[in-house]
């Protein structure tokens, strides 16, 4: 469903330009759970970025659905944004003023779903994650965990086909960490691709395929069968550090 | 049609940004409420000076004697000469656009105490007149009656006298009517006192010092013979007074042996030219207002459009969200430019309600301070509606503006920038 075909992406700063994807050929199937990994300044979140549509590539094509992805008006973006993808950030970034449940509420909101509906769908995905009784709380009310389950029930409530998640992890301690990657994987389970971004090899590891990006262009792909291999070398790596 | 979910965004938003949103209203609040401030005032004034002069007629016009310029018809320059009785009769019958004419002859007011009652004395300005007089000049009776037309046919000995005259003339418990005045060394009966409606003064002194007797009486009495010092006319509907005024004069010159081309013997003036000079500097005044007001409203939906500005740029991460979750761009600029009307608009309305009470109370403390209303400048401070409301609308369409600027820049950059900016 995700066709990347020598996708370049360069950030102008001033008179130099900073070359970070180099041509990326990349595809990923409806129902895949992929992790992208690489030193840090890799391009990783980059990458993810041009897959949600909130970031533009200079070359190259990029089919989602079938559908070209480029020169879109924004009021597009929008709309592809709503329908196709669901985002989840390290920072979770919810909306500060407003309580769990409205947080969740919010993508249909702006696909015009009346309140009483919304909220009661919001209700029923914050169940789901186990957040029932916190709907009323607000973020700042909540611990780090609580507030990524709440951003994944927002990327959900739209009935994404794609959840796309920049280091899910990266805020959150290793317990917590393994929680929020069960809740990802039984996401996946119920067949939505899940996309994430992480620099943790035991996070990693368990995706069903690994993307390793290195100088702006996929260094090795790790497929499911050679994941046993790739989880053997990492306690390796791990051992040796 | 209203939307709740909009409002309660609105609201949320407005809420979470208290003191910004405060400070963005204030400049809206003061600029509206220095606007209905300043045209109140404004109008108060214009009130207050027009009252003095509105029960005048408008379309009156003035005549008197002075010494002639040039030589004409055998008359040496610097000839002394009067307006006559049979002037009168001319216009009267000749001169279809007068409506009121009235002849004033003018006591002899250098005189020094020119009243004698008993022991009373008093220097009065004395008048003769024809009862049409009152309509040019509206005075009203206080107590009894005014100089009619059977006192100028009769030439009776009687008088209208000003509230000072009484004061000056009268113990506190007397009352004046049917008692007598010697004015000049003859007796007058005083049959009414009367009231000045104008401040508008003709021929010098106070108004509540003056002695009004039948023209007639005056001239036969005081031996003028058929000398006119003054003229009051009207002019009738439909025709200019000022046109009328110069047709007077050509007429009176050609009467008088008067060089029609003599600018100085003829003194005269028109109300209707000082009127327009006065609607003029209130019109002034009103635009001056307008101009400071408008001028003070921009600097607050500036102000507000700056604020805005730093509140979108605070909140780009959010906005970045919003819009990573689906929100068009439509949908934020419908946001915040609504957020903004809501703001200014909000302001403005408070602006104008403590702007009009402000107004009010000023009104009701020169209320109780000056009961009578009589000779004050400042008087009924009042916000005309058209005003109040084209300021609302500007309100509405600056509030726009205000928040289209910030909003417009809030969507020209990518998502992903905006939700990276920390
Ligand atoms: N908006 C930007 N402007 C300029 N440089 C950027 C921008 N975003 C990222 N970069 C640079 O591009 C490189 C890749 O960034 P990123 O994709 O965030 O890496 P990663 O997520 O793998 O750490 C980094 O060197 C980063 O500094
Ligand atoms: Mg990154």
């Amino acid at each position: 469903m995700i066709r990347l075909n020598n996708i370049h992406k360069s950030y102008e700063m001033g008179s130099n330009s900073l070359h970070v994807l180099k041509g990326i050929d990349l595809n990923i199937e409806q129902g895949d759970f992929v992790s992208i990994m690489g030193s840090s300044g890799s391009g990783k979140s980059t990458l993810l970025n041009i897959l949600g549509m909130l970031d533009n590539y200079d070359k190259g094509t990029y089919h989602l659905s079938g559908n070209l992805i480029a020169n879109m008006s924004e009021k597009k973006a929008a709309k592809y944004r709503n329908d196709m993808v669901g985002f989840v950030f390290q920072s979770f970034n919810l909306i500060s003023f407003k309580n769990a449940m409205e947080n969740v509420a919010l993508p249909l909101y702006y696909k015009g779903v009346p309140r009483k509906k919304r909220n009661q769908i919001a209700m029923e995905y914050l169940e789901k994650l186990g957040l029932k009784e916190w709907a009323n709380h607000m973020p700042s009310e909540m611990s780090g965990g609580q507030k990524q389950r709440v951003a994944i029930a927002r990327a959900l409530i739209s009935q994404p086909k794609i959840i796309l998640a920049d280091e899910p992890t990266g805020a959150l301690d290793t317990a917590t960490s393994y929680e929020v990657m069960e809740i990802l994987k039984e996401i996946n389970a119920s067949g939505i691709t899940v996309i994430i971004v992480t620099h943790e090899h035991d996070i990693a590891a368990m995706t069903r395929q690994i993307i390793r990006l290195k100088d702006g262009l996929i260094h090795e792909i790790i497929r499911n069968g050679e994941l046993k291999q790739f989880q053997k070398n990492y306690m390796k790596e791990l051992e040796t550090a | 049609m209203f939307d709740l979910d909009l409002w309660n965004e609105i609201i949320s938003a407005l809420k979470k940004n208290r003191l910004r949103s405060f400070m963005t209203a204030f400049g809206v609040f003061w600029g509206i409420f220095m606007l209905i401030i300043m045209s109140g005032a404004g109008k108060a004034l214009e009130n207050g000076v027009l009252d003095g002069v509105k029960a005048f007629a408008t379309n009156s016009a003035f005549f008197w004697t002075e010494r002639t310029s040039i030589p004409y018809e055998g008359f040496q320059r610097g000839r002394r000469w009067n307006y006559e009785n049979t002037d009168i009769q001319y216009i009267l019958e000749n001169v279809k656009e007068v409506e009121y004419l009235s002849p004033r002859l003018f006591g002899n007011q250098q005189a020094g105490n020119n009243t004698i009652r008993g022991e009373r004395t008093g220097a009065f300005n004395v008048y003769g007149d024809y009862p049409d007089y009152f309509k040019i000049d509206r005075w009203t009776p206080v107590k009894g009656r005014l100089i009619n037309e059977i006192d100028i046919l009769q030439e009776r000995k009687v008088c209208n006298i000003g509230e000072r005259v009484v004061e000056v003339m009268f113990a506190k418990d007397e009352d004046p009517i049917g008692q007598y005045l010697k004015v000049s060394g003859v007796y007058f009966q005083v049959v009414g006192i009367i009231h000045a409606e104008t401040e508008i003064n003709i021929g010098g002194g106070k108004k509540e010092e003056t002695i009004i007797i039948p023209f007639s009486t005056m001239q036969t009495t005081y031996n003028y013979g058929n000398v006119v010092h003054f003229f009051s006319v009207t002019s009738k509907p439909g025709t200019k007074v000022s046109d009328l005024e110069d047709k007077l004069k050509t007429i009176l010159k050609n009467r008088h042996k008067v060089a029609p081309d003599d600018l100085q013997a003829i003194g005269s003036f028109n109300i209707e030219k000082e009127f327009l000079k006065f609607s003029a500097l209130f019109l002034g005044i009103q635009v001056l207002t307008w101009i400071v007001g408008i001028g003070t409203l921009l600097a607050g939906v500036i102000g507000v459009s700056n604020i805005m500005l730093v509140i979108i740029k605070e909140r780009t991460q959010e906005i970045g969200i919003q819009r990573a979750i689906g929100a068009t761009p439509a949908v934020v600029i419908k946001h915040i430019v609504a957020e903004s009307v809501f703001l200014t608009v909000m302001a403005g309305y408070i602006g104008l309600s403590l702007g009009v009470g402000v107004l009010e109370l000023l009104n009701q403390i020169l209320l109780n301070a000056n009961s009578s209303g009589d000779g004050m400048f400042f008087r009924n401070p009042e916000v005309n509606l058209t005003m109040a409301l084209s300021a609302l609308g500007v309100l509405v369409v600056s509030g726009i503006i205000a928040g289209l600027i910030p909003a417009k820049r809030a969507v020209s950059i990518k998502p992903i920038d905006a939700i990276r900016d920390e």
